[in-house]
């Protein structure tokens, strides 16, 4: 085997690296640049930061509301297809009953359904057919965390189910024959247990709604608006408010940045339903 | 052996969501596709009309155009995305300093937002902010405007999809390159293969579990890329970049044509499960009868 040498292997991973990372660090260059300067010759240095954007954003009221919306429905859906798709996962494992497999298949294929084709049935459903009296689901938080569960759900149900399936029934049967009831089974001894995959399921699930743009732009007009949706506001053909569009976009990066770190061995599992082992 | 009435209770909020959210959504879809339904048109109620819109689809030309730019970018993005993929992926077999760092940074694309995507490649390529159309015109004298120019919108569409979902692929297939035994390529070397022979003789048969798993999954995703397009360049110059999700999100959907709509979102879900599963199909059928 012919040996290279290891600098220049080196070399050529800091040029992907750089490929991979410039256009990232030009939305901030963007976003800490003044209106006026941005026609100018661009700059890859920023020697004078301008951080009127940010203080722009962080005072727009209703972009405030927009992140907290986005904060509300992330976690209130990852919180919930995490617990929902344990309790799946937790039945899958230890219970037999017909169509067992079949149930489980047929999650995925929720899954797999491009998102663009169940935007008008959602709207109609949720316009028509889905109401008390005057109450809709459409344009609501409410609305919105049920409606990411049809993707985050199936996922949940996808990572969680090996963790589950791997945990010894006999701790399950030990403890029935010591007289505890299956709620305390379920609480005391089977979640703890899991609790690593579970917070892996809980931050992927929390990131894919957190970056979700499509069903968000469809199904809220105003109330329960997220920051992705904000973020395109800002974008139309009489004029783009590009330092705002890029402020945006930053803001809507940072939380899944930090989340990065601390799931990044598992994002290839996540991303391939646990078909490949990152 | 507990009671399976505790199974069911664990199962009925999952099957209560996702039947609402998920399966009476497809079944609506596929009623209302048989019928002519506008509310906001001269007749406002819904008809039956048959087949009506599944003829009507056939003749359509702005949908088979959709429909032709999506196979396009789908083939130019996905088959890249493996060869570079792969080519990192060896690339990342080998041992050098600092290692696990390029390997997080090559990562960090998969976690960003695709709407985030679109807009960061917007800001690198819009004409006058953009630092790749001010440097090719400096430079090499070439204008780009994927504002006014249908091959620039596509191609920078198809590198930003490489920029985001490479990382993917690299990642799965070094997983597979890790887990391979090392004696046939030993084996191999003694027998004097060449690269190309070992290749395609010896690695490929063993990592096509792994690569088609992953075709599989870009595919898909591909199929249904949306948001970092519609941030792009919103389908256009005219209609030369409106794959078929954005032809649904903005053609469709906003026409209150639902019946006609409908129709179009049956189609589309329609090509991509079968796209998907000839593909799996075929990839994976040959290989077991040469097994067998």
């Amino acid at each position: 085997m012919k040996k290279r040498n290891p600098l220049l292997i080196t070399l050529f991973w800091v040029l992907v690296s750089l490929l991979t990372l410039f256009p990232i660090y030009w939305l901030f260059v963007i976003s800490v640049k003044p209106a006026v300067q941005l026609f100018s010759t661009p700059d890859v240095i920023v020697s004078n930061p301008y951080w009127g954007n940010y203080t722009d954003v962080l005072g727009n009221r209703l972009l405030r509301s927009y992140m907290v919306n986005s904060m509300v429905i992330s976690t209130g859906n990852a919180v919930l297809c995490t617990v929902l798709g344990f309790f799946t996962c937790y039945a899958l494992s230890r219970f037999q009953f017909r169509g067992k497999e079949s149930i489980f298949f047929w999650t995925i294929t929720n899954r797999m359904a491009p998102p663009a084709v169940f935007l008008l049935p959602l709207f109609l459903l949720m316009t028509q057919v889905y109401r008390v009296e005057d109450f809709t689901l459409l344009d609501t938080r409410i609305g919105m965390i049920l409606v990411y569960c049809t993707f985050n759900l199936p996922f949940a149900i996808w990572t969680l189910r090996p963790t589950i399936d791997a945990i010894p029934r006999e701790l399950d049967e030990a403890a029935y024959v010591d007289g505890a009831s299956p709620w305390k089974v379920i609480t005391e001894i089977v979640f703890p247990l899991c609790r690593p995959g579970l917070a892996v399921t809980l931050i992927l699930t929390w990131v894919f709604a957190w970056n979700e743009y499509l069903l968000a732009a469809t199904l809220t007009n105003f109330e329960a608006r997220t920051l992705t949706t904000g973020l395109s506001e800002y974008v139309t053909t009489t004029g783009t408010e590009w330092g705002i569009m890029a402020t945006i976009s930053v803001f809507t990066l940072i939380p899944a940045l930090i989340v990065f770190g601390l799931v990044q061995k598992h994002i290839v599992a996540g991303l391939t339903f646990g078909a490949v082992k990152g | 052996m507990q009671s399976n009435k505790l199974g069911w209770i664990l199962l009925a909020p999952t099957l209560v969501i996702l039947f609402f959210f998920g399966v009476l959504p497809f079944l609506y879809v596929v009623f209302v596709s048989f019928h002519q339904w506008n509310p906001f048109a001269a007749s406002p109620e819904m008809i039956f009309n048959g087949a009506e819109n599944f003829r009507r689809i056939v003749f359509d030309d702005a949908f088979l155009s959709s429909l032709g730019v999506t196979v396009a970018f789908v083939v130019f993005a996905v088959l890249s995305e493996l060869i570079i993929g792969y080519l990192l992926a060896q690339a990342f077999m080998k041992e050098f300093p600092g290692k696990s760092i390029f390997r997080t940074i090559h990562t960090l694309p998969l976690i960003m937002a695709p709407i985030i995507v679109g807009s960061v490649w917007k800001l690198m390529t819009t004409p006058s902010i953009g630092i790749i159309p001010h440097y090719l015109d400096e430079w090499f004298g070439i204008t780009m405007n994927i504002g006014t120019s249908a091959p620039a919108a596509f191609l920078t569409i198809v590198i930003m999809d490489i920029w985001h979902w490479t990382p993917l692929v690299t990642l799965t297939l070094i997983a597979a390159l890790v887990s391979l035994p090392r004696d046939p390529f030993e084996q191999a070397q003694i027998d004097g293969a060449n690269k190309a022979q070992t290749f395609w003789h010896i690695t490929l048969p063993m990592i096509t579990p792994a690569l088609v798993a992953t075709i599989f999954i870009r595919l898909m995703d591909a199929l249904r890329t949306v948001d970092e397009v519609w941030m792009l360049t919103g389908g256009g110059p005219g209609s030369s970049t409106r794959f078929l999700g954005v032809h649904i999100f903005k053609e469709v959907f906003p026409k209150t044509n639902y019946g006609y709509g409908s129709t179009i979102s049956v189609i589309v879900l329609y090509l991509t499960i079968v796209v998907c599963w000839l593909l799996y199909v075929s990839m994976l059928a040959p290989r077991k009868n040469r097994k067998g």
